[in-house]
């Protein structure tokens, strides 16, 4: 049992252990997403949503596996949860807002293989956070990946207009941005720790 | 349903090295990035990771071309999931009974072996349509690839931010360690360096290819 | 049989049965794979775990050669053949079975991920004697100094946890103080820029102790008389 607060625990996975920039979960969407600010939006609010469902999910089927003692079978449920979940949102998105679904495109399905939705449910299960914990971590991660998505989004547009030697244009510069992002935000170490 | 007929393709030492140089899957096809930036704090943990998303991408694969015929399309990615889910459990034991210091150190990222784009993308754009055979030596050279840039990542985080290599100083008392390499910001910028060169390599390589397209064009 | 989407047509059962034939296959399959190899490396797993634990208990619990498991609950100390619930507790012996001390794990949240130590405590002089860091994930050369400086594991070696008169908790509270400065011997010196992963430690070990060395020290006979 974890003794962090709900606070902490925000806070933590928002922005000191960036799921992102520290941890290196949702490297994959960070790539392929961050390149216009409307879309880099849309796939941070998905993942939330997505983020918190499995949550949830996994809260429940941890323990129900814990019950019947049947853990070896956590990782295989996990993932059908998460396919599961992904399937909703997609469904519901086409449903509800078309222009949205269109925008997003194969990202979404690609939320699944997003190991960031199952680094939360993985990392919740072996901290054994509470219900309200895993919420505070879910919600969290997905802000924090939003934050990291749009922080990227921008600089790359911005860059746009830059003359950017052809070897390092895409994902090598993609990757430079984000060691210097990461490195930033190494200076939020201990930020929340009054609240722990 | 329409769709084009399989093309079966012969095993030739292609089907190998296609893997390891234009169809890197770190370099080139930019897959499985995550653990290719969180193992990668030193080499032995590097190689850990890339020989056990091998076995799973081998393993895996295998198993779905061996039952191509039977998976009607509608539950495929479900099956091809399950599957690597299974074999990434059992490989998560194995290095449990192994090594558990090995196992601590690989943390949470054997468990998401299972969420490597890599493994799916095979399966879904490979397996799914060629023999048992070709599967197993295109798994192969996948995973020789992927392990060879994760090795290269490891390598030089390892070098730069601790000294040592797989654990054996190489350089005297006096070495201050270059500590960024090894923390997440390291692993971006070496990352960022290595899609350089091989970016600077390709680009070389078209450039000539070009020039002696052109030269045969003018002759 | 094509399909726009427009009009369904109407399910194809052969297609359902043929769906449902494969997952179950494919999830049969899957579990007597997991199984299996959960079942082949069980044994091996828990042997590594054993050593593993017996490697850092010795290591805290300076001069113990052989070892036994307790459960500490709120309301006492039981053998772990009683089942109850609660934190377990390692009680070290020398070759004569005389006890040496005893060792408990503690977590805390540090810098990157927790901190999980076992420290050990020896109930004569109401000290710790020692900590080993069994999992963290510090920054290499600055917060993973907790588990290799010298220095600061020199305050571990006679760090005191003495339980206070009422009985609930201890008369000093283990606190972190800036390098340099420490003075009393329930007093932890942090190391200079790796203030938040000491503070960890003084945490954990101020949390775990409050509420065991009161345990410990009323039921100290049924660890003693064990072995």
């Amino acid at each position: 049992m974890s003794a962090d607060s709900v606070t902490f625990i925000f806070l933590n996975a928002a922005i000191v252990n960036n799921f992102v920039l520290a941890m290196f979960l949702g490297i994959c969407p960070f790539l392929g997403v961050s390149a216009k600010r409307e879309t880099a939006w849309s796939m941070g609010l998905a993942v939330i949503f997505v983020m918190l469902v499995s949550s949830i999910c996994s809260y429940g089927i941890n323990w129900m596996l814990k019950l019947f003692e049947i853990e070896y079978l956590r990782l295989i449920c996990y993932i059908a949860v998460i396919a599961s979940a992904v399937q909703l949102v997609e469904m519901t998105m086409k449903k509800y807002s078309p222009a949205l679904f269109r925008a997003l495109g194969i990202f979404l399905p690609l939320i699944t293989t997003n190991c960031a939705i199952l680094g939360v449910a993985l990392f919740q299960t072996s901290r054994e956070y509470s219900f309200t914990q895993s919420i505070a971590f879910s919600l969290g991660a997905g802000v924090g990946f939003t934050i990291a998505l749009m922080l990227m989004a921008g600089l790359r547009q911005h860059l746009e207009l830059a003359k950017v030697p052809s070897v390092s244009q895409g994902a090598a510069l993609t990757m430079m941005l984000a060691g210097l992002l990461s490195l930033a935000f190494m200076g939020f170490a201990g930020l929340g720790a009054q609240y722990g | 349903m329409a769709t084009l007929p399989d093309r079966q393709e012969q095993v030739t030492l292609d089907t190998f090295l296609r893997g390891l140089w234009q169809e890197n899957p770190v370099f080139v096809m930019l897959l499985g990035m995550c653990p290719v930036l969180a193992v990668t704090n030193s080499a032995i943990n590097a190689l850990a990771m890339g020989l056990a998303s091998t076995f799973v991408l081998v393993a895996s694969n295998s198993l779905v071309s061996m039952l191509r015929h039977f998976i009607p399309k509608q539950v495929r990615i479900a099956t091809y999931i399950i599957i690597i889910a299974t074999f990434v459990t059992m490989v998560d034991y194995a290095i449990q009974a192994i090594s558990l210091d090995l196992y601590n150190a690989l943390g949470a990222f054997i468990q998401l072996i299972v969420v490597n784009c890599m493994i799916l993308g095979r399966a879904e754009a490979y397996a799914s349509k060629q023999p048992l055979g070709a599967t197993i030596i295109n798994g192969l050279g996948i995973g020789a690839g992927f392990t060879l840039a994760l090795l290269s990542l490891g390598a030089v985080r390892e070098i730069l931010g601790a000294g040592s290599l797989f654990g054996i100083m190489l350089f005297g008392e006096n070495f201050q360690p270059w500590v960024v390499m090894i923390l997440p910001p390291g692993g971006f910028f070496v990352l960022g360096a290595w899609l350089l060169i091989f970016a600077w390599f390709r680009q070389r390589q078209q450039q000539r290819l070009s020039d002696v397209g052109v030269a045969q064009h003018e002759r | 049989m094509s399909q726009n989407g427009i009009s369904q047509t109407p399910v194809n059962t052969a297609l359902t049965y043929s769906m449902l034939r494969t997952l179950g296959l494919v999830a049969t399959l899957s579990g007597l794979l997991v199984v299996l190899s959960y079942r082949i490396t069980l044994p091996i797993i828990e042997e590594n775990k054993r050593l593993a634990i017996e490697r850092a208990l010795f290591k805290v619990i300076p001069g113990a050669v052989s070892r036994q498991d307790f459960v500490l609950s709120d309301d006492g100390i039981h053998t772990d053949q009683q089942d109850v619930k609660g934190t377990t507790l390692y009680a070290g012996y020398d070759q004569t079975g005389r006890l040496k001390g005893v060792a408990l794990e503690a977590a805390a949240a540090g810098y990157q991920d927790v901190i999980r130590i076992l420290y050990g405590y020896d109930p004569y002089c109401q000290c710790i004697r020692g900590i080993d860091v069994l999992k963290m994930a510090e920054t290499p050369g600055i917060g993973d100094k907790i588990a290799k400086d010298d220095e600061f594991l020199n305050n571990f070696t006679a760090l005191e946890a003495r339980a206070d008169a009422s009985g609930s908790g201890l008369e000093h509270a283990i606190v972190p103080v800036k390098h340099g400065s420490k003075s009393e011997a329930w007093q932890i010196d942090s190391i200079s820029g790796a203030t938040i992963s000491s503070k960890a430690i003084a945490r954990m070990l101020n949390d775990s102790s409050q509420r065991v060395v009161p345990i410990i020290q009323q039921h100290l006979s049924v660890i003693e008389a064990a072995l």
